[in-house]
């Protein structure tokens, strides 16, 4: 059996005294999507910066592959792609000029057909040249999520990535989830909105580990 | 899936935030246009006498130029940091390093080196003498450099608050001071006729030595500044 | 026992606290001896300078309080690398406490600096090498103090300011080997004094004390001050109610 991917081990973390989960313990494996859930305030993002390496404010054990975060931080990261709530793009650079710029920080050069691509499949053809603060800001967020189709990860790591987004499109993320895990992907995203989701899938109250 | 060295990586980060900062304008004229205000103050208020002027000139042009590179710096990483671009270059599983030198070159290229070009114009404004004028601009493009590196450390520790400005010239002016003492005797001795090469070699030095180290600090100092 | 487990016993903050309560009145007892004995030397037993009369005097508390200050400063650095490298918290705090102690000594030294200037020089202040950079040690204080205070959370406060005093310690020899030659390059020719030559042994016994009695007094401070943190981080655990409720019955 291969190691499983991502695997969580009595998580704990606390913010300004005040315990936001501990004893946290979850798997994520290959092919398997698990939504984080939680009134605001759970502590769901710190928990996804926890994850993504950003954070180390906390205590317990984060393995990937088998393997520890921090010490293997160069193999979870080439496989991971985060997409924070941030905007993720500067606002005065063109969709195309961010992507260039977003592949080149992961070593890849010369690939502007497969951003031209991944533009067209967020809906965004015809805008590559055009400033983004020239954008609505649902078109904004869908060049952030672009990169999801320009940059090759085996994991997703996803903050609220239906801010912004109207209804046809959240229907349309969803069928990339779909897609991604049917390939053999994991993603992990926290969101509010209830998820329309055709493959089984896990959700993670984050208030059930808010123990005093 | 064709894969970039580092001088790819280099050339991508400088050209994205030059082309950013060009767009945007104020990011590189701002400093310039401090720099010409605050060098006219002085005429104004120690008196329009051009010997003393030109006695005063190069310690006046040199402290100037150190703070609108000190003003300029606080915007470094405060960008990238509010649109979450800087989480992205956390998270890549390439070195953060070269990104910092890049980042921290492109923000000299905005400021440093158009100060430095400017510099001879102001010298004349305040009666610089001739001989001082190529030293001038020569000290400034090595010194400002090691200042945009020394800065960087600063913009990187404070880039997390929300009110950096002020605390961050405190962080930063005390460590400034060897680049400005070399800097300024740079001008003064080469105004004086003597030799002035040496400590424009110590600048150099300065230089080399900042390029080597501090994106140690900074890239250290992001990481915290980001995990908070 | 290995040298990671020794690493593991001084790094625990209650281990620490015991142990420093057992030092803490032999350093107050001995640096207030050799201070207040070295001071009671200096002033009363020594003969006057030839050349400065009695003003030199000062030199009991100004000599010490710029070394110590200057050792200070270094000792943050070392700490700040301690707590970066293997975590340890008892550095960060260790840390946190320096920083105010370091100021006060630099800004002893400056004063006295000062005093010491008046009948000497006739000037209160003098642009000399050596002020200037007690002077620039001083800024470097308040700009740990400063970053420290603007950060909320205190775990990054702490990596920052250490980050800032491993930085600020790389910069010291070349901020004051700079001062220096600036000194130089400007030297006026009516101060041409500069202690060595002039002082005498029977001079300098009285500053060994005073300057031994201070490094005692910073430990003795730091220990107070690192004490008062550890237990103001570690007021939930149960150790620190159980001291807190002990002393307050």
């Amino acid at each position: 059996m291969a190691a499983p991917g991502l695997q969580v081990n009595q998580l704990f973390s606390e913010r300004d005294d005040r315990v936001l989960f501990s004893d946290l313990c979850f798997q994520l494996n290959a092919g398997q999507l698990v939504q984080i859930a939680g009134p605001n305030g759970s502590g769901k993002t710190s928990l996804l910066r926890i994850l993504a390496g950003l954070s180390s404010r906390y205590e317990g054990e984060v393995l990937w592959q088998g393997k520890s975060l921090q010490r293997h931080r160069h193999d979870y990261l080439s496989q991971l792609l985060y997409i924070g709530h941030g905007a993720g793009i500067k606002a005065v650079l063109s969709p195309l000029e961010n992507l260039r710029w977003s592949c080149a920080l992961r070593g890849m050069s010369h690939c502007d057909t497969s951003i031209m691509a991944a533009l067209d499949k967020v809906g965004l053809r015809g805008f590559e040249e055009q400033a983004c603060h020239s954008l609505s800001a649902g078109q904004q967020r869908r060049v952030n999520l672009a990169r999801l189709f320009c940059i090759p990860a085996s994991l997703w790591v996803l903050d609220e990535p239906f801010t912004a987004i109207d209804q046809r499109g959240v229907a349309e993320i969803e069928q990339w989830l779909a897609d991604f895990v049917h390939d053999g992907g994991a993603v992990l995203l926290t969101t509010h909105h209830s998820l329309n989701f055709s493959h089984e899938f896990t959700i993670l109250n984050l208030g059930d580990y808010a123990n005093a | 899936m064709p894969s970039a060295g580092l001088l790819s990586l280099i050339l991508a980060v400088l050209q994205r935030d030059v082309i950013a900062s060009l767009r945007r304008g104020s990011e590189w004229s701002n400093p310039l246009v401090f720099y010409v205000m605050v060098c006219a103050l002085f005429p104004l208020g120690i008196g329009p006498q051009p010997e003393r002027l030109a006695e005063l000139a190069p310690g006046i042009l040199w402290v100037v130029a150190l703070l609108a590179s000190l003003l300029a710096t606080d915007s470094l990483f405060r960008g990238d940091f509010d649109d979450g671009t800087l989480e992205q270059m956390l998270l890549t599983h390439q070195s953060l390093y070269p990104q910092v030198l890049a980042k921290t070159l492109a923000h000299w290229m905005m400021t440093g080196l158009p100060l430095s070009v400017l510099s001879p114009i102001l010298g004349v404004l305040l009666q610089l003498p001739p001989a001082g004028m190529l030293p001038l601009m020569a000290s400034l493009v090595l010194g400002t450099m090691v200042l945009s590196f020394i800065g960087a450390i600063g913009a990187a520790l404070t880039v997390g608050l929300r009110k950096g400005g002020l605390l961050l010239s405190l962080i930063v002016l005390p460590l400034y001071i060897p680049v400005l003492i070399f800097g300024s005797s740079v001008v003064k001795t080469a105004i004086d006729g003597g030799p002035y090469m040496p400590q424009l070699a110590m600048l150099a030095v300065f230089f080399l030595v900042a390029l080597a180290l501090s994106p140690l600090a900074i890239c250290g100092a992001l990481r915290i500044s980001v995990d908070q | 026992m290995s040298i990671s487990s020794t690493f593991h016993k001084w790094g625990s903050p209650r281990w620490f606290y015991q142990f420093s309560g057992r030092l803490l009145p032999w350093l107050a007892g001995l640096s207030l001896l050799l201070l207040l004995g070295g001071c009671i030397w200096g002033l009363a037993f020594v003969p006057a300078d030839y050349k400065q009369g009695n003003s030199f005097r000062i030199i009991y508390i100004h000599v010490p309080a710029s070394a110590v200050a200057m050792g200070a400063y270094v000792t943050m650095a070392v700490a700040g690398a301690i707590h970066l490298i293997w975590r340890m918290k008892l550095a960060a705090m260790v840390m946190k406490a320096i920083a105010p102690i370091g100021a006060s000594l630099t800004f002893l030294a400056l004063l006295t600096g000062a005093v010491w200037g008046k009948p000497t020089w006739g000037t209160w202040w003098v642009w000399d090498a050596r002020i200037t950079s007690v002077l620039i040690l001083f800024f470097l204080y308040l700009g740990i103090i400063a970053l420290h205070q603007a950060f909320e959370n205190r775990d990054a406060a702490a990596k920052a300011c250490a980050v800032l005093a491993i930085v600020g310690a790389v910069n010291i020899p070349i901020i004051y080997w700079s001062v220096e030659w600036w000194y130089s390059l400007h030297q006026p020719a009516s101060i041409s004094f500069t202690g060595e030559s002039t002082i005498h042994p029977t001079m300098l016994r009285p500053l060994m004390a005073t300057l031994s009695g201070m490094y005692l007094f910073f430990a003795w401070v730091l220990l107070l001050f690192t004490r008062a943190e550890i237990l103001d981080r570690e007021r939930n655990t149960r150790w620190v109610q159980d001291i807190v409720c002990g002393e307050a019955r």
